[in-house]
Parts: structure tokens; sequence; C-alpha cells
């Protein structure tokens, strides 16, 4: 059993500010039912901008619920300006602790939050997109967030990044390349900047990379459910796939496979590459 | 607020007769089984007593009991000293729902030594395919191992037909049976497997002691090397008193064996049909009739288990899910996901377990409490609102 404080239990039991604001200024939206958590924020705010009532639903565990309840109520009363630099260890400190493996309800707190200021700002919907390389295929963790987490909460060790922010926590097959982004920011070792010459392949490299891509990318992380991706024909730049396995049709996924294929073949194979699905 | 017991697929409580049965073999008996005066020879004597009464519940001999510390430890002496016993046969065949004593004890023949691994998947249900099985042995298949009932669902596998099918390809058969022994009549003179694996705390003895049936024949160097002990298979002074424990929960579960698959089945699906009916969205995992009489696991879809789990630890009730919150993993249970039973799903899965102590006045309490414990975290939840009322 987790050893929560009392405060996380409280918050937990007896959650603040259920619900969800009928007209709300800004929303912000994080999470899925796939990845065993997610949080919907609801913002009213007054004339000054100032968050004037602060409304959460989130499907998730206990420090889940505890960690919405208690992001709303640290912001309730703040100016935008204020609530921006509200950080998941603000979260964590206003509960007392959480448990080291549960950290990254706190963090899930601060991405809502940021995705709604968003909303609010550029009135683009207050999801939480993805942006950048897809390190954790898994959890459908990105270089920056597996950075940021880093980067504000000190971390050092992989098994942290995976407490705060999920990633490596499924097949396991990105940790190499969560420990070279630890290693980045703190120092340890620096990498050689790729070469960034184009290179021309024919047809029979290309589809053995592309084979090669999806064999260390891709599969390890569909293994884990049973599942499976075939490579079913490669015309130019369009590659078609036929994903199985539970990821391949979940709806509530984060990202799509077809999202995911494609942005691991642009990334190890070719900048152009489209990727279509043909269903098994 | 005494606990309403439902996780005894975890472990169960010790029998009242077995915590008695033990206790003179603690400050009295307590001589070394393999020492010289008469002083010993009780702890020797009652060793072979209980070695009878495990051997009489499988109806084998009883020098084809092993005694162990625990399932775990017998699953991995099956799984290694087997491997050791033929190197050359160095093909595996699992299940892809095994306990993990299984599951990473194969893995790690696998990524340690080499030996080729095949785990086999299983359909909705959680039934295994058996012409998956027969097209998946091979000549070097060395040893089949096969759970006899899942833990996480109850679902029980047609043992008998696999272990047939096994041995006709001349492989050695063993199965997990740490959560049928007890529950299910299992006769070692009908069902030929080469060894079974028991766990004592899942029948009402003990933690710290299991034990491994191991056919007359079978080749089987010892795992754990020490002393003389178990006739050379297993070295290591013989844990008496829960030995002794591990005898009496044998004999103990002959006489409750109808029990368990009369009035406690009567109780589960009780359970089972109150909590579906009172609850929206609430779905059966396993097979609906190949399963274990104490045992359902069902899922809420769009709540999370932990969040369930705590609330009905408020009310002293004992429940497990296969959510990933409570796995200290982030990924929910992998016996769910071999099933393909949707994400959504499976982290909101509890499973309930009953034994020959649950009461009727404790399955209507559970009733009672889940569909509002449920109807809670859904209005809590931003998911599976549609026909809902928002709460605001």
């Amino acid at each position: 059993m987790w050893d929560y404080t009392e405060k996380v239990k409280d918050h937990f039991l007896n959650p603040r500010n259920v619900g969800e604001i009928e007209n709300a200024d800004a929303v912000g939206e994080v999470g899925s039912l796939a990845c065993g958590d997610a949080l919907k924020l609801s913002l009213q705010l007054d004339k000054e901008e100032r968050i004037a009532d602060a409304k959460f639903l989130t499907f998730g565990c206990a420090s889940a619920i505890a960690s919405s309840s208690a992001l709303t109520e640290i912001i309730k009363g703040m100016t935008l300006e204020e609530a921006e630099k509200v950080t998941n260890q603000d979260i964590a400190d206003y509960l007392g602790e959480l448990p080291e493996q549960k950290m990254h309800c706190s963090v899930m707190g601060r991405e809502a939050l940021e995705a709604a200021i968003k909303n609010y700002r550029t009135g683009e919907d207050g999801k939480v997109e993805m942006k950048g390389e897809v390190v954790c295929t898994c959890f459908g963790v990105t270089k920056d967030e597996i950075e940021r987490v880093v980067r504000e909460n000190g971390l050092t060790e992989i098994e942290q990044v995976t407490n705060y922010c999920k990633a490596g926590g499924g097949c396991g097959g990105c940790k190499p390349a969560i420990q070279d982004i630890i290693d980045d920011i703190t120092g340890a070792h620096h990498h050689e900047e790729q070469s960034g010459a184009p290179r021309r392949l024919t047809i029979s490299q290309k589809i053995k990379l592309i084979e090669e891509t999806l064999d260390r990318e891709i599969r390890p992380s569909l293994e884990q459910d049973g599942g499976d991706i075939e490579l079913i024909d490669v015309v130019g730049n369009t590659v078609v796939v036929s994903p199985r396995g539970n990821c391949s049709n979940c709806p509530a996924s984060p990202i799509t496979m077809k999202d995911l294929v494609e942005a691991k073949l642009r990334e190890f194979v070719d900048d152009n590459i489209v990727v279509e699905e043909e269903k098994a | 607020m005494k606990p309403v017991y439902m996780d005894n697929n975890a472990t169960t409580r010790v029998a009242d007769e077995v915590y008695e049965a033990m206790q003179p073999y603690f400050t009295e008996h307590y001589g070394n089984a393999s020492s010289m005066y008469s002083f010993a020879a009780e702890a020797g004597k009652a060793i072979k007593k209980a070695r009878e009464q495990v051997a009489a519940l499988l109806n084998c001999s009883p020098d084809e009991i092993l005694f162990t510390s625990c399932g775990t430890e017998s699953d991995n002496t099956a799984v290694k000293s087997v491997m050791e016993a033929h190197p050359s046969k160095h093909h595996i065949i699992t299940s892809r729902v095994e306990h993990p004593a299984i599951r990473t004890t194969c893995r790690h023949m696998k990524q340690r030594f080499g030996c080729s691994l095949t785990e086999l998947p299983v359909d909705g249900q959680g039934m295994i395919n058996l012409d998956e099985l027969r097209s998946n042995l091979r000549d070097d298949t060395g040893l089949v191992t096969i759970m006899h009932a899942n833990n996480e669902t109850g679902v029980i596998f047609p043992i008998e037909q696999i272990t047939n099918m096994v041995k006709e390809r001349g492989a050695i058969m063993h199965t997990d049976a740490v959560q049928t022994v007890g529950k299910l009549p299992l006769d070692m003179k009908k069902l030929p497997v080469d060894m079974l694996s028991i766990s004592g705390h899942k029948l009402h003895a003990p933690k710290g002691v299991g034990a491994l049936f191991v056919r007359r024949g079978v080749k089987l160097p010892p795992m754990i090397h020490g002393g003389h002990q178990e006739g050379g298979k297993r070295g290591g002074t013989e844990n008496v008193p829960y030995i002794v424990g591990l005898g009496v929960a044998c004999e103990e579960a002959m006489k409750y064996m109808d029990d368990e698959n009369t009035r406690v089945k009567k109780l589960r699906d009780k359970l089972q049909e109150g909590l579906m009916t009172n609850s929206q969205d609430a779905y059966l995992n396993g097979h609906p009739d190949l399963r274990l009489p104490n045992t359902a696991n069902i899922s809420f879809e769009y709540v999370e288990g932990e969040a369930i789990l705590l609330l009905l630890d408020a009310h002293a009730i004992c429940a497990s899910s296969g959510s990933a919150c409570t796995s200290g993993s982030l990924e929910p249970s992998h016996v769910l996901r071999a099933m393909g039973v949707p994400f959504t799903r499976a982290h909101g899965s509890i499973r309930f377990s009953l034994s020959r102590y649950t009461t009727e006045e404790e399955v209507d309490f559970v009733i009672e409490k889940i569909p509002p414990i449920i109807e809670r975290l859904r209005s809590m939840s931003p998911f599976g609102r549609s026909q809902k009322a928002m709460s605001s």
C-alpha cells in the first residue's frame, strides 16, 4: 500500500473543486484513459485575469485526484502570471509530499494548468500537444517533456524520470535515450552531433532501415501487449504498415500508431516519409 | 473494524487448526530433523506425516513431495532444475499470463542462459489455444510450464489436455497450481504432469512454506545446494513448524473442498451478479464458467482501481486491482493486457477472491458499498459522463 500523507488522503477523500465550469474561460486537458490518468481543468477568470474559480475532473489514482484538488486550491486567486510559475513541486509540497513513484501526478497537474493558460491566450484547444521527438513510445512522452522534468526537478536517474513523467515505464526500450538526455543536461558527457549529410538510399537499404527502425523503436512497446506491426509496402516515401495489438486500435491513445511510426521513420530514415495504415 | 477480506488469491488467513498444530514445533519439538538423538526424532516424524498429508491431497506418493519455502521457490526450482538437467533441450514454452514467479524466471533463462522461450497468447476470455501449443512444441522443447488457474482472473486451463499433448512430444510438463490446490480436486494418478507447484499461504497455511510435486523418475538436480535434506533435492534445514502447518492445511483443504465448490461458489456468483447489475459499465474478466469457484475479476470502466481500493479500504473491504497504480509499475496487469482487455477497463479492474471464511453478510456488504464508490469516482472522472448529469 502507498504511504500517502494525511493531506493526500484528505484531498482524495474530500476533493475540493470537483466538476466542470460552464462557459469556462480556459480549459486544459491532459492524459488519457489508456495512460491510466487524465485531468480536465477548467478556469473562470475575473476582469483582472485572476483565477476566480477552478474546477477539475480527474480519472486516476488517489494521488492523481489529490494532486488535481491541490492544484485548484493553489491557483485560485492567482493572476495568470502567478499561475504560470506554479511547478509540479509546488503541488507536491502543498500535499506534504507524494511518493516518489507518484510524482507524475503532480506533473500532470502542472501540464493541465499550462494547457489551460495557453487555451485562454491563444484560443487553441486546451489539449496538451506533443511537440518534438517522441522518446517513450509506450506512454507518448517527448524529449521536451523529459528535459523539462529533469531540469525542473534536478533528476539524475532514469528511474526518477519514469516516476516523474512515466517515460521508460513500459517496455523500457527508451532507457538509453533517457540516460542520454540526463547526461546532456547534467553535463555528464556530450554527444557529437550527427552529421546532417543527406543520404540517398537504395530501395533495399531503405526497406532495411525501415525494418530496423520498427524493430528498435516501435516493436518493443507493442510486444508488451502481444502486438506487432508489419511492413506491407514501400512506394517512394509512402510506407504502408499494418499494426496489431491493443495500442493499434485504442481510441484513447494519446498518439496514434500512424503518427508514432511516421515520426520515428522521419527521424531515422527520411524526413519526407508518409505512413499509411492498412488494417489487418 | 474487522476486515471484510476478499483477497484470498493474494494470501489467506491461517486456519486455526493449522496454527494449533504448528505450536509444539517452535518451543517443544525444536530438534533438527537430521540429528541422531530421539529428541529430534519428533521433528522427523512430523515432516513425514506432513509429507503424507500433502501427498494425500494430491493422491501421489509422499516421496514425490518436495518441501520448499514458497510457491515462487517451487516454480524457480521446476524451471531452473529441468533446464539444468536437460541442457540440449533448451526450449521453454509458457503462457503470457503466468505469475511473475514463472514469467520472470523463464525470461531470465532466456536472457541469461540463452534458452529459447515461447510465450503462448490467450484469447479474450483468457483461454489458451491448444493448436497453438501443439504447433510450438519442438524436438528441443525441454519444459512446458503453464499455470493451472490464473491468479488474477481465476481462469482454469485444460491442464490434462495440455499435459497429454506435451508428454506426447517428450517434454517435461510443469504447472503452477498454487491457486488450485485446495480449491479443485487434483489427482496425480490421473493428471500426468511431471511437476506441480504448491504455495502454503494460498490454502490457509502460513507464508514461508511451499511444496513441489516431482513425479518419480523426473530428474531434478537441486537448485538450492547444501545438505542432504529432501532427498538431496533441496539443501537447508527443514522448516518443521511450517511444514507441519502445510500438512494440516492440506488435510483441512480436503474437508473443505465441497464447501469451496458449492457454498463459496454460490457466494462468488451472488457477489458477481450483484456488482454487475448494480453498476453501469461493469464487465467480467475471464471465462464465465471455466473459472475458480472463489474468484471474480470485474472491470468498472472509466474509474481507476487504486482509487476504488482506497475507498473500499475506508469500509475495511480488502480486494486487489490490475490497475497500473496498484502494481507499482505504470502499466496495467499483464494478464488483462494479454487478454486484450482495453486499457480503459484494465485500469478499473478489481479482483475479489473469497474463501471458506467468507460469509453472506460480507458479500451483501460489498454489494451495497461498491456502486456508490464507483458512481462517486465516475462523477469526478472526465470520461464516461455522456449519459450522466454533469456535476458542478
